[in-house]
């Protein structure tokens, strides 16, 4: 298959995947052999029609797939393999977080679902704590609307209101990089465009990579983008190249819209 | 950046307190399933091991405890025949659900088919009522008002077989009727529409095509609420009359195996003939447990 | 044309036919309820609860009967609700299609269709004659455990599959470990269905006669009610005591008949029975959502 990855350079991978594969139920293979260098500080966006397997692959980088699916290959994270038995996967969460595709704050206060991880990491001092909630909805650009309501139930706010929430709680943690899948997917275009504003003013210390549907979503705010096409990897490269002059055939159709 | 990584990096390779979390409640959600399943064990190692004494210390024969009617362990182990309460234990528990099933079907047919929410949600309450009375509570209604009526119509001492019989139907309708209902949601709303679309009245529909699919679902209720009449021990003891005879009509006093174990295990010495007998009547009653649990995955094989 | 006619009018006959049947079960029901009620309520006095129960005379309450009712409740709550919640846990987090979880299906399956009588002639065995507690509140708790274990552990199961799966991998998304997800996420969300619950098994226990005849047994020893040391023999707070409940005290009357108001103290007790479960079965659901309105809206 005609394929085209763009390399990074070493000292700016954050995160690099060599040839993962992810088998599902012992037979079904959904994921071929993708080797993707992530680059840190900026955004990359994964595309590709439904059933692309780029959520699956999106999810073996904080090995949430751990319990439903076999993912073989490596992922080098800060130097050593992640994707190892011996790895604290409770660790590598921290440090990798997530946001998902629909909103799902716990049923507690907004102040409690971003302290509720970090109370069980043993932070106790509750002026660090407010201070990392105050820090984190900032940084999520949710602060002025709840600040004065950060003891109401995290359920009663809007959608786009409670995906904000889920970054900010994935934002104080303090991790290196922020896994987002279809993250606007379930929110309407104000709430979708709010959302991108956020993620584009985090691109600065953060890592982020991004599974969209929405081309031009992926356009408007990923530094690179990666097409995946039924479990493989098509092509990877800056936006602007990728939405442009993309190398390979099959990029080119599913850019026009010839499938999709 | 790099003196992070390296941290890092060592924290990735070692165990965390989540580590340890994640053993402990695994630990603890286990013991408590090992703890059920020691349970269930211990119950069936426990009453078969003292249902089986009469049997093996005692050397009651068992085709004797089957078969013969002859009940008086206290006169020696001849006189150990269960027969006369196995039958009566059969002949109520299957009066009463074949009484019961018709109103079943009937409530079910009534709660599935006819969309009268408000309706429905009312019957749904009445259902769950009936399921909560305690079944002393049955019992006692048995003895002031169903007992009083039969002596009133048919004569006789009014407690028997078919007070009995009265008091489980009413037991074990809301048994019945739950599962019923169920069984009848199950059915795709498609065959429904098919079948009405063919000109079929709504009664074929429901008999012809409704309720066949819902058999198996059906059957499951039908054994639910057998084995529900069959375990009854309380309600029964109390309208039965506690005279181990062969029934011979339907007002006529007589024990179940539930009824006897109720009214005499106290009355017994523990390790003598007469106890161990009783036991052996619990043992019956939990054998036929587990075939009921039986019949009912065999039937839920069938239908998957 | 006369087929037709055929069917329309078995279709009559099938539908008033339905409507009879279910008229007659509303009426039943309503006759249960209107004569436990009309009959069993007049004679609920205050003298009634609070005083004692009579073995001869006329005139006794149900005092202890009714503290034992609750007292064994409780007690058989505080054993059951661990144990059906990590087995609840167990069987919807970490069970795998295994020989295991079929096992311990299956057993649950058994446990819950043993007649109570079985249950409580094994608790009897067990505890009365192999421990030798006696007939004691301690051996009625853990036997009426047993009696409760498997709906207990089914309804808390159903609540906590209600729960979305975006919660537990909101939980292991952020380093969380699943022990932590499940007790700190999952199991207050899925509260106010794990209450509804409790409370109607809650029911159920205060219901049950069968299991507790040979286990807390069928007779009350003189308690006091100002004696707190669970372990003085006279204190109403000893476990070890033999205690008769409502349920029991009605079979005992009515099969004893030594009272010569029998039938009208059965029928009180009945009633407080009745209503005790009538009061559980209904706040069962309004708690939960009480609890889930609380979770889910401003505080």
């Amino acid at each position: 298959m005609e394929q085209y990855l763009t390399q990074i350079a070493p000292e700016q991978r954050s995160l690099e995947t060599k040839n993962l594969n992810v088998y599902y139920g012992g037979t079904i293979h959904k994921l071929h052999d993708v080797s993707l260098q992530i680059p840190q500080n900026a955004i990359t966006a994964l595309i590709g029609a439904s059933g692309s397997s780029k959520s699956t692959f999106l999810r073996s980088l904080n090995r949430m797939n751990d319990k439903v699916a076999k993912v073989t290959g490596q992922i080098i994270y800060a130097g050593i393999d992640i994707n190892h038995k011996d790895i604290n996967v409770y660790q590598l969460r921290k440090q990798i977080g997530m946001v998902f595709q629909r909103p799902n704050p716990f049923a507690k206060s907004i102040y409690d679902n971003i302290t509720y991880a970090l109370k069980a990491n043993g932070v106790k001092d509750s002026a660090v704590l407010d201070q990392a909630v105050e820090d984190s909805l900032r940084a999520a650009a949710l602060w002025d609307e709840v600040k004065d309501s950060l003891h109401k139930s995290a359920l009663a706010l809007s959608g786009g209101q409670q995906q904000r929430l889920c970054i900010a709680r994935a934002l104080a943690m303090k991790p290196d990089i922020l896994l987002l899948d279809e993250p606007a997917s379930a929110l309407d275009p104000v709430s979708t465009a709010k959302l991108e504003e956020t993620l584009k003013q985090l691109r600065d210390q953060y890592t982020m990579v991004m599974v969209t549907h929405n081309m031009q979503q992926a356009s408007r705010i990923s530094d690179y983008t990666a097409f995946f096409h039924m479990g493989n990897i098509v092509e990877y490269d800056r936006t602007e190249k990728i939405f442009t002059t993309p190398r390979v055939t099959l990029t080119e159709q599913y850019i026009n819209g010839s499938f999709g | 950046m790099s003196d992070k990584k390296h941290t890092h990096t060592h924290q990735l390779q070692q165990a965390s307190r989540e580590t340890r979390h994640e053993w402990y409640g695994k630990t603890i959600t286990l013991a408590s399933v090992v703890g059920i399943i020691i349970l269930v064990v211990a119950i069936i190692y426990f009453i078969g091991q003292r249902g089986l004494a009469a049997f093996t210390t005692d050397h009651v024969k068992v085709t004797d405890f089957l078969f013969s009617a002859d009940w008086n362990p206290l006169d020696g182990k001849q006189y150990v025949g269960a027969a006369a309460m196995i039958v009566t234990s059969f002949l109520v528990m299957i009066l009463a659900t074949l009484l019961a099933v018709p109103f079943a079907l009937a409530l079910g047919i009534f709660m599935t088919e006819f969309t009268k929410k408000r309706l429905t949600k009312y019957l749904q309450i009445m259902i769950e009522l009936l399921a909560g009375i305690p079944s002393v509570v049955y019992g006692f209604l048995g003895v002031t008002i169903i007992v009083p009526a039969i002596r009133t119509i048919f004569g006789g001492a009014g407690f028997g077989i078919l007070a009995g019989i009265l008091v489980l139907f009413v037991m074990v309708l809301p048994t019945i009727t739950s599962l019923t209902i169920d069984a009848l949601k199950g059915v795709p709303a498609q065959y429904r529409q098919a079948s009405l679309a063919l000109g079929a009245t709504w009664w074929q529909t429901t008999s012809k095509v409704i309720l066949r699919a819902a058999t198996p679902g059906i059957l499951t209720a039908i054994i639910f609420g057998m084995a529900r009449a069959f375990g009854e021990a309380l309600a029964v003891q109390m309208v039965i009359g506690n005279a181990v005879l062969m029934p011979h009509n339907l007002i006529s006093p007589a024990a179940t195996l539930t009824s006897q174990l109720t009214s005499q295990l106290g009355n017994t010495v523990n390790g003598t003939l007469a106890n161990n007998a009783l036991w052996s009547l619990a043992l019956f009653l939990l054998l036929m447990s587990l075939a009921f649990n039986l019949v009912v995955r065999i039937i839920g094989k069938r239908k998957g | 044309m006369k087929r037709k006619n055929n069917a329309k009018l078995q279709n009559k006959i099938a539908m008033i036919t339905i409507y009879c049947l279910v008229g007659t079960v509303c009426l039943i029901l309503l006759g249960i309820l209107g004569y436990i009620l009309g009959t069993g309520l007049p004679h609920v006095s205050w003298h009634f609860l609070t005083s004692e129960s009579s073995s001869f005379q006329a005139h006794g309450g149900v005092r202890d009967q009714l503290f034992n009712s609750l007292y064994l409740l409780v007690l058989t709550l505080i054993i059951s609700v661990p144990i059906a919640l990590g087995a609840a846990i167990y069987l919807t987090e970490y069970a795998r299609d295994n020989w295991l979880t079929n096992l311990l299906r299956t057993m649950i399956e058994v446990l819950s269709s043993l007649p109570s009588i079985v249950v409580g002639l094994f608790g009897y065995s067990l505890f009365v004659i192999k421990f030798e507690l006696s007939f004691s509140i301690l051996a009625g708790a853990l036997t009426l455990t047993f009696f409760n274990l498997p709906l207990l552990t089914r309804n808390i199961e159903e609540a906590l599959r209600t729960v979305p799966a975006t919660q537990r991998e909101a939980g292991l998304a952020l380093g969380l470990s699943y022990w932590k997800t499940v007790y700190g996420v999952v199991l207050p969300s899925a509260l106010p269905g794990i209450i509804t619950g409790i409370v109607l098994s809650a029911g159920r226990i205060f219901g049950e006669a069968a299991a507790l005849i040979y286990t807390a047994g069928q007779s009350n020893a003189t308690v006091s009610y100002t004696d707190w040391n669970p372990f003085s023999p006279t204190s109403f707070l000893n476990v070890m005591r033999p205690a008769e409940t409502l349920a029991v005290h009605i079979w005992k009357v009515n099969s004893e008949g030594l009272i010569p108001d029998a039938t009208l103290v059965a029928s009180a007790t009945a009633a407080i029975l009745v209503i005790v479960v009538l009061i559980f079965n209904v706040s069962a659901r309004a708690l939960g959502n009480f609890i889930y309105k609380k979770i889910t809206s401003a505080r």
